[in-house]
């Protein structure tokens, strides 16, 4: 069982980053961008036997405690089995 | 009086604040390796500049699970005197222990230069021998000094005096090419509500000697030292 973790941003909050990337892509012609925002992609693996819905409260309290700001940061889980 | 430096792996500022305290302020200090639980013995503790765990995952966010945190969460809720500078403040936020987050700076490079702040209140133990509108001339070297929090956060921040450094010009007017990183407000520093607690992002332990560009940061630590004595005495 694999949980799937994406950290972005929060709406609003601005992204240098992204930026810097979206520039750089229409630089090299890809006009029809309206925004590019970076995030951030986690792995948890987990051991054999754990259910679904253990791993998902799992992964969501470590989203939570560990691997977003919550001032600035939103996650979101997607479980795989 | 004692003053305490956490050493996180990756903190490269603690033998500045170490050598600061101890040679220019004059008073005890030993450095607190992050492992650490028991902070009786200090008056202060300073939380240092560096890159604690790498800057993995964000600036700050592991060294807060470091088995020192949880005690030095304690200490500040004991009314003790904590001070995060740099990597520090953004610890800090991180931990909870102050209000927002700082994040990567507008402009997107590392900014290492002089700058100038304006001090806002002289109504914190870290300012306290500070006149409110002076202008200090501190170093800053950080990649995400951003500060940035919640609409709501910035007026209760603002209400409660609880910013004590922004950046400005050198007549301390705080305008936005002064702002070097993009931060709400201009923020450099700020306290937390009992303002026993400072984040700034400047390095005043850098600054505590003419020969190094600038001595003002030495009146910031000249103030905390009067504040422990109050306290102490």
């Amino acid at each position: 069982m694999k949980a799937k973790v994406y950290v972005t941003l929060k709406k609003g909050v601005l992204d240098p980053q992204g930026k810097a990337i979206h520039h750089s892509a229409e630089l090299i012609g890809f006009s029809q961008l309206a925004d590019i925002r970076q995030g951030k992609y986690f792995e948890i693996s987990f051991n054999n036997g754990i259910g679904e819905a253990e791993a998902r409260e799992t992964a969501e309290k470590i989203g939570r405690d560990v691997l977003a700001n919550p001032v600035i940061e939103d996650f979101s889980v997607e479980i795989e089995g | 009086m004692k003053f305490g430096v956490i050493v996180f792996p990756g903190s490269n500022c603690d033998h500045d604040a170490y050598h600061v305290v101890s040679k220019n302020v004059g008073q005890p200090v030993d450095f607190i390796w992050h492992k650490e639980t028991d902070l009786s013995s200090f008056d202060a503790v300073i939380v240092p500049g560096g890159f604690s765990y790498g800057d993995y995952l964000r600036a700050g966010a592991l060294a807060r699970f470091s088995p020192v945190m949880n005690s030095l969460k304690d200490f500040a809720a004991d009314g003790k005197f904590v001070m995060g500078i740099c990597n520090g403040f953004q610890i800090l936020c991180e931990a909870g222990l102050l209000p927002g987050a700082l994040r990567r700076n507008a402009g997107l490079h590392f900014i290492c230069k002089h700058v100038d702040l304006r001090v806002e209140t002289s109504n914190s133990p870290f300012t306290s021998e500070i006149e409110a509108g002076r202008v200090l001339k501190l170093p800053i070297a950080h990649a995400e000094g951003n500060f940035t929090c919640d609409d709501e956060t910035y007026s209760s921040l603002e209400e409660n005096g609880q910013i004590v450094f922004r950046y400005s010009d050198e007549h301390g007017n705080v305008v936005e090419s002064a702002n070097v990183n993009g931060s709400q407000g201009n923020i450099a520093g700020i306290t937390n509500l009992d303002r026993n607690v400072l984040g700034m992002m400047p390095h005043p332990e850098r600054a505590c000697d003419d020969l190094l560009g600038s001595s003002d940061g030495g009146d910031i630590f000249r103030s905390l030292t009067r504040s422990i004595e109050a306290c102490v005495v």
